[in-house]
């Protein structure tokens, strides 16, 4: 009977110290002390409140102890013998709210729901059952935990003498001299702090883990799977409650259902990850819309992780927050160095990997994968173009900071150095984009190109709109149905049953719309080098890029 | 002692990494009786038998206050000061 106590008719060492009192404590007049109110809802589904103004028996029990099981009947006995004029309540810590229990002991007493444990808490126990016998004004009178014969017969002599009812009979010779009880589950690892942390007022509510001295915290982590390869900083209560110092939002507030397992990402649980990735408090804001872009049906992050292809959340911010937190989108701009960058993308990928357990062999089944699965987050230059911002594009005011999450590959460069008009830089991006998954793949889905400020220079010249782009990409890369078609050259293209239905002189554009194709500035003021970020299967068969609006 | 939070949905125990086994037996070992009724009979029988077959390692008692909760701070450090090895043990 593993956690069992060998506390029987004596008072748990927490006891003396909180009441100093015990059912076999002579002197109950000075030792009295007044217990905690509480309500808490009946089987019945009817509030019941403590004190009643009636002398109370609580019995605090779980299902699966056997000690609660011996318990049972005498409560009921005790029920039906002073219900009348005396209060009888069985407390259950079960998550059923007591359903299996009165219905496997044929209760009829009043069974109160304490799954939460909350009561259990306040009552300080360390043991169940614990039997504790109230006046009508709520103070204790006398207090045991497990079973002893002797406590109970005592404690019919007392409700007998409150109440004036003669005890009923018993057969005390059925019963063992003592048996000890069951842990408590308020004291059980993990809820105990739980407990505690809700009674102070504490924000966290994250199971705590402590760390013995002679291990490294580092080294530890490592250990129990929590990092990406990379060392973490240890998410320490203090950190934890620093972080959530950069949102309003309420810790234990769901942010998100993460996949793979479908776990609830609280606020609380994303700064911890956010801690552990190196994340600022404010970067926090963002990571927390990230995540909520991620985990929606749009995006597919289940599919995004389980594919054998590549791709993993970009993440794009917009609006003024990008200089708020100092985000990078000059030079560099998918390198290392800048700590918000680096930091935002590395937390989005914890979460998932410790909240959603989509963890690399496991759920996330990438044959090659990619080095943006460690983090893959930039900002867009939104004052060195003519053109509208990402976000302004996808329906935002320019003044919201949002970020905008695309299910893309890793980075794949091409050089325009020579090109001195928009028509013919243009013609370079279409070719560059003929080859994006396959150069025999046409109707592609979702794209996303990073045009830097030289780029942009050259279209500004002449004027061109990202739709003039969109338009030109599309027409530069169509070409007939049979030149897509699959033939003994390459296996991939179009299935000649399709190009049949076609017709082998339609023509068919690399993307099946302009809209498909996603231009972002970004990047460094010298070099005419832009950046494709291929991605994978769009639409509802898919991922569909999400932005959200970042809530600071 | 640094203390964490658990940054995964908690589903799964943490996991603890066992401590390196040694190939014998030498020194002190700790028995440690959680404090659950007759937990000093089984002691008492595992160290005899144990002594038996181990006539050159000591033994030492030690006992949690309150099975119902971890054992100490204080109590764990002074076992693993003052023994190479622990046997934990309950009973009923």
């Amino acid at each position: 009977m593993a956690g069992a106590a060998i506390v029987s008719g004596r008072v748990s060492k927490g006891d003396i110290g909180r009441t100093n009192l015990n059912g076999l404590a002579p002197g109950l007049d000075q030792r009295m002390s007044s217990l905690p109110a509480f309500s808490l809802t009946g089987l019945d589904a009817q509030p019941h409140a403590f004190p009643t103004a009636r002398p109370t028996l609580l019995c605090f029990v779980k299902a699966d102890c056997p000690t609660c099981t011996l318990t049972a009947p005498l409560l009921e006995v005790a029920h039906r013998a002073f219900g009348h004029v005396a209060d009888v309540w069985a407390i259950t810590q079960d998550a059923d709210g007591g359903v299996d229990a009165a219905r496997r002991w044929g209760l009829t007493l009043p069974v109160l729901d304490d799954a939460a444990l909350r009561t259990s808490y306040a009552y300080d126990l360390d043991t169940v059952p614990t039997a504790i016998l109230a006046d009508a004004a709520g103070t204790q009178r006398r207090r045991f935990v497990g079973f002893g014969r002797q406590d109970w017969q005592d404690l019919f002599a007392d409700l007998s003498r409150q109440t004036g009812i003669a005890a009923p009979g018993i057969d005390w010779d059925a019963y063992p001299d003592s048996r000890p009880g069951c842990g408590s589950r308020s004291v059980e690892p993990g809820i105990a702090e739980r407990l505690a942390a809700e009674a102070s007022g504490d924000p966290l509510r994250a199971r705590r883990i402590d760390i013995a001295e002679s291990e490294d915290p580092f080294e530890f982590l490592f250990a129990q799977g929590f990092t990406d390869g990379l060392p973490v900083v240890p998410p320490t209560p203090d950190r934890v409650r620093r972080m959530l110092r950069g949102t309003r939002r309420d810790p234990q507030e769901v942010v998100a259902v993460v996949p793979p397992n479908l776990a609830p990402a609280t606020v609380e649980k994303i700064a911890i990850n956010a801690v552990m990735a190196g994340c600022t408090p404010d970067y926090l804001p963002v990571v927390i819309a990230a995540i909520a872009a991620a985990c929606t049906d749009e995006f597919n992050m289940h599919g995004v992780l389980a594919t054998t292809h590549f791709p993993t959340p970009v993440l794009i911010v917009n609006g003024p927050i990008r200089d708020r937190i100092g985000m990078n989108y000059r030079m560099n701009v998918l390198g290392q160095g800048n700590r918000a960058n680096a930091t935002i993308g590395r937390a989005v990928q914890l979460v998932i990997r410790n909240v959603g357990g989509g963890r690399p062999g496991e759920v996330d089944r990438a044959a090659i994968g990619q080095p943006g699965k460690y983090t893959c987050c930039f900002a867009e230059y939104e004052e060195r173009s003519h053109w509208e911002p990402l976000h302004v594009e996808r329906g935002f005011r320019r003044d919201d900071s949002t970020v905008t999450v695309y299910a893309g590959g890793a980075p794949t460069g091409f050089v325009d150095q020579l090109a001195r008009d928009a028509r013919t830089l243009a013609t370079s991006y279409a070719l560059a984009l003929a080859a994006t998954s396959h150069p025999k793949h046409c109707l592609h889905g979702e794209i996303v190109v990073i045009v830097p400020p030289e780029h942009v220079d050259t279209f500004a010249k002449d004027g061109w709109t990202k739709d003039q782009i969109r338009a030109h990409i599309q027409q530069v890369t169509t070409r007939p149905v049979r030149e897509w078609v699959q033939d003994d050259v390459c296996a991939e293209g179009i299935p000649r049953a399709m190009a049949e239905r076609f017709g082998y002189d339609t023509p068919l554009p690399k993307f099946r719309s302009p809209d498909m194709i996603t231009l972002v500035v970004a990047g460094g003021e010298a070099g005419k080098f832009g950046a494709i970020l291929q991605g994978w299967l769009s639409g509802p068969m898919g991922s569909t890029m999400v932005t959200r609006k970042i809530e600071e | 002692m640094t203390q964490i939070l658990d940054p995964t949905d908690e589903r799964a125990p943490i996991r603890r990494t066992l401590a390196a086994r040694p190939g014998i037996i030498t020194g002190t070992v700790a028995l440690l009786d959680i404090s659950k009724p007759r937990g000093d009979v089984l002691m008492d029988q595992l160290e005899a038998q144990l002594g038996a077959r181990l006539p050159g390692v000591r033994f030492a008692r030690y006992a949690k206050p309150t099975f119902t909760k971890p054992a100490p701070d204080d109590l764990r450090r002074r076992i693993a000061e003052e023994c190479g090895f622990v046997i934990e043990a309950l009973a009923d």
